[in-house]
């Protein structure tokens, strides 16, 4: 028998946090936490940019003269550096210019080429610069698009999902989470509604087109990805910036789970939804990633 | 002085749509208060509250960050351009 694992076969299987303190106040509702910041580079887009490489190359689409390029503010592209340098590929990403510095080191230290597009234009700026230079090269690249790309949500379909539901021992009665591609959203409403109907899934939202869930997308003010349908949604709640900051800082100094501001805007928004539900609903939400990727912002302190 | 304020696509919501906003002030704290005074919403946006900018919002003057200079105090010329940087969104 072979022994070890290659980093690729490291992505998902993560574990289902217990939040004993944020949960406290609650009255026979459960409360948990699923830790995607448990994959190898800190961030549950590591599903969706394994999924989408292997999805490339099975319909041979990705072979070793093309560049991948796609896309991001951040987290997709350290997932798609990480696994392109594991599988010896060169990869390209349209950033804009206003990621955090550690995405930007850590993109290049795992070998991959930045293109900074306009701040102003945010993640939508970045979207449109990719499709330009694609248009302009197609033999130059393979762009998986993680906006409009199935594999991208189907990895959540039969991965996330599926985990939440054997680890909740088929209890789940909610799921909440944020959108930026969707792809968690989406993928593992889907699945969870497939395994059981009665699942409700929650959508949390920015509360404003301008806001510091990085991350996240604001999709009443933003271009939709092709994938994302908000009908699946039976319930929608808002989040500031400043609750996802005060909650980033509950989890870290009650929980010593550390992470990104919109991982507190999931749990925050779970929270809200928890102390308003029957005794008995058991609420999952999500971890996107892990908090040391921002120990430059100013949010740790207050 | 009068500054160009450039608006990101986030904001422009909240001043009838335009990218570039005129304004008239000494440093960038007058000039985004001038802003402000003009579109009401805009400044619950991004201030925290009388004087202070919420904590995402980064603000560029000629391209550099004011949290590197003065603060809302950095002084502006005549024809600066002052830069509201929006916290970045969707798609990880």
């Amino acid at each position: 028998m072979e022994l070890g694992k290659t980093v690729f076969e490291t992505v998902g299987g993560t574990p289902l946090l217990k939040l004993p303190s944020i949960s406290r106040d609650l009255d026979g509702v459960e409360l948990y936490a699923k830790a995607e910041y448990f994959n190898p580079t800190g961030s549950v887009k590591d599903r969706a940019a394994k999924a989408m490489i292997l999805d490339g190359i099975a319909r041979g689409l990705l072979t070793h003269d093309k560049t991948i390029i796609d896309a991001t503010s951040g987290n997709t592209g350290i997932s798609y550096a990480a696994l392109g340098a594991a599988l010896g590929y060169k990869v390209a990403l349209c950033l804009p210019a206003n990621a955090t510095e550690e995405r930007k080191k850590l993109i290049r230290l795992y070998g991959a080429q930045i293109i900074e597009t306009d701040p102003l234009e945010s993640s939508d700026g970045a979207y449109n610069e990719c499709r330009r230079l694609v248009a302009e090269h197609p033999e130059k690249y393979f762009y998986p698009d993680q906006y409009n790309n199935d594999a991208n949500w189907k990895a959540h379909f039969e991965g996330t999902a599926v985990e939440i539901w054997e680890q909740t021992e088929h209890r789940v009665t909610h799921f909440v989470a944020g959108t930026g591609t969707s792809g968690t959203f989406m993928g593992t409403s889907r699945g969870l509604k497939h395994l059981n109907p009665q699942i409700k899934s929650v959508l949390m939202q920015p509360d404003s087109p301008f806001h510091g869930l990085e991350g996240m997308k604001h999709m009443a003010s933003t271009i939709h990805p092709g994938f994302f349908d908000e009908s699946i949604a039976d319930i929608k709640l808002e989040v500031s910036t400043e609750e996802a900051y005060a909650m980033i800082r509950r989890l870290v100094r009650e929980e010593a789970v550390l992470v990104g501001v919109s991982s507190g805007a999931n749990v925050a928004a779970a929270l809200k939804l928890a102390k308003t539900l029957p005794k008995g609903s058991v609420v999952v939400t999500i971890l996107c990633d892990n908090g040391n990727r921002y120990l430059s912002g100013e949010f740790w302190e207050g | 002085m009068s500054v160009n304020v450039l608006i990101p696509s986030a904001l422009r919501g909240f001043v009838d749509r335009q990218s570039e906003v005129e304004a008239e002030g000494a440093t960038v704290g007058e000039a985004l208060a001038h802003v402000a005074a003009q579109y009401p919403d805009l400044k619950h946006q991004i201030y925290e509250d009388d004087s202070n900018l919420r904590g995402f919002v980064n603000v560029f003057v000629d391209g550099t960050n004011i949290k590197k200079l003065k603060g809302l105090d950095t002084p502006v010329a005549n024809g600066a351009t002052v830069m509201i940087v929006p916290a970045i969104a969707g798609g990880f």
